[in-house]
């Protein structure tokens, strides 16, 4: 049976949900703020969003008790899912900015931008608007816009042990993973819902897929 | 490559905007929703709220209202004002707020700042300095209280404790050019930017695009701030919520390259 489509933004109390919500509303696509099992089970796609560190997101998702019913959607049922910030990053193995396991949906390490190959001095956090190269298999973004640029806050990115599962790079000393993505999962660094017209394109086109 | 942010701040007292000159003589300019609506279609990089009553007037920061323009923002947003305690922070955070700044309560309780690094991450907290020269000196000293507390403090070692409790960035206000509009404190900026290892922004003094431009053209990508550049049109400051034109931003973009 074919459900309508549903969008969760992910509330374990982290995160823009209303920024999320208040874009698919202007869409004219049905979204919800989903914190329960029985709203989660609705969704078509999932967007989890993650503001904060990487421990404290994973203890939020852990106490939301969410967690199971998120694993089996996204990897026995392949709903299609966002990870946004921290939101992708907990997507990987582990960080070094904690002791927490990540989910492992894909595999990699988050690590601190290392000075070791920065141009010059390195300023942390990577902070405001920037681009994304080498995005050829990304098909969330419009190819033909010219000047696109997003909203980055982090000083943490994620590093995929399978290349392939890089879908966009970024520019920041050097070039790292700005979006990743295996199968239905996508994780993007910066902030879609706080990029202005660049960013909507992004939830749109994943409420597409 | 990253791109400087060019920053509108919004001063809010209450449920309204105001407009201060050296943090004085407030002057009502707005509904802060409205306000944040314009802001959306002109697509500005980044807002900045500062409630500069809560403080001194002993109120919280106003959840109600911070969450409405949270869920308005297009932009990423960053608040600051009437923070006591780190809990405060977590929930601003929780509201779709970005980044929280921390001014008074970074001078006076600076401990929060280390349970609110662990709990919402470095990136999202702004340490604040409010920062006046001495009389007949050319010291920086920091103010606290809406200007009304000399501290003694010296910038650079506020910068150096902020960087080292893990702040995430530095949000550098000269008062004595506040609401001047005769531009940016150049030395002051240098001195921080010299001396620490997190983004700056700066805020007190734009008068014109001229006035940013200098500031990009000098120190790079960095964080600009203005408040009466974009609330403010013409010699009698007139109301008028305006931002960056697309040539303003090329020509903004085009002094970094060289």
């Amino acid at each position: 049976m074919e459900h309508p489509s549903l969008i969760s933004v992910v509330d374990y109390g982290l995160g823009n949900l209303r920024a999320f919500v208040n874009i698919y509303n202007q869409l004219n696509i049905p979204v919800q703020i989903a914190d329960s099992e029985e709203k989660l089970l609705e969704s078509t796609k999932i967007v989890l969003p993650g503001v904060g560190s990487f421990d404290w997101a994973l203890s939020k998702l852990e106490k939301s008790g969410l967690i199971g019913l998120l694993e089996n959607l996204v990897l026995e049922k392949k709903v299609p899912v966002l990870g946004v910030c921290v939101g992708m990053q907990i997507m990987g193995t582990e960080s070094e900015e904690g002791e927490k396991k990540g989910l492992n949906w894909i595999p990699g390490q988050v690590v601190k931008f290392s000075s070791k190959y920065a141009k010059e001095k390195l300023i942390l956090p990577h902070m405001g608007w920037n681009h994304i190269e080498d995005a050829t298999r990304l098909n969330l973004v419009d190819k033909k816009t010219t000047g696109q640029k997003f909203y980055f806050l982090h000083s943490y990115h994620f590093v995929p042990h399978d290349t392939e599962h890089i879908l966009a790079q970024t520019e920041y000393h050097y070039r790292f993973a700005s979006v990743v993505g295996k199968d239905n999962i996508y994780g993007v660094q910066f902030h879609p819902e706080k990029s202005h017209n660049f960013g909507i394109e992004i939830l749109k086109r994943f409420s597409e897929l | 490559m990253l791109e400087p942010r060019i920053i509108p701040c919004l001063l809010l007292q209450g449920n309204s905007l105001v407009k201060t000159v050296n943090f004085s003589s407030p002057k009502y300019v707005g509904d802060p929703l409205n306000a944040v609506k314009i802001f959306n279609e002109k697509a500005v990089d980044e807002l900045l709220l500062l409630d500069v009553a809560a403080t001194v007037d002993g109120y919280p920061p106003n959840l109600k209202l911070i969450r409405e323009i949270a869920a308005e923002c297009r932009m990423p947003l960053c608040y600051a004002g009437g923070i006591s305690c780190s809990d405060q922070i977590s929930e601003i955070i929780s509201l779709g707020v970005e980044k929280v700044g921390l001014g008074t309560v970074a001078v006076e309780n600076p401990e929060i700042i280390t349970q609110a690094v662990r709990e919402v991450g470095s990136q999202s907290i702004v340490a604040i300095m409010d920062v006046v020269k001495k009389k007949y000196s050319k010291n920086y000293e920091l103010v606290t209280r809406r200007g009304k507390n000399r501290t003694g403090i010296t910038p650079l070692e506020f910068v150096s404790n902020m960087q080292a409790l893990g702040c995430g960035e530095v949000l550098i206000n000269n008062v004595d050019r506040d609401g001047l509009m005769q531009g940016y404190d150049h030395e002051l900026i240098a001195l921080i930017r010299a001396n620490s290892a997190i983004p700056i922004t700066v805020l007190g003094g734009a008068g014109s695009l001229e006035d940013i431009i200098k500031v990009v053209e000098e120190f790079g990508v960095v964080g600009v701030a203005a408040g009466s550049l974009f609330v403010f049109k013409g010699t009698y400051k007139a109301v008028l919520i305006n931002y960056l034109s697309n040539s303003d931003r090329a020509q903004i973009l085009s002094c970094l390259k060289q």
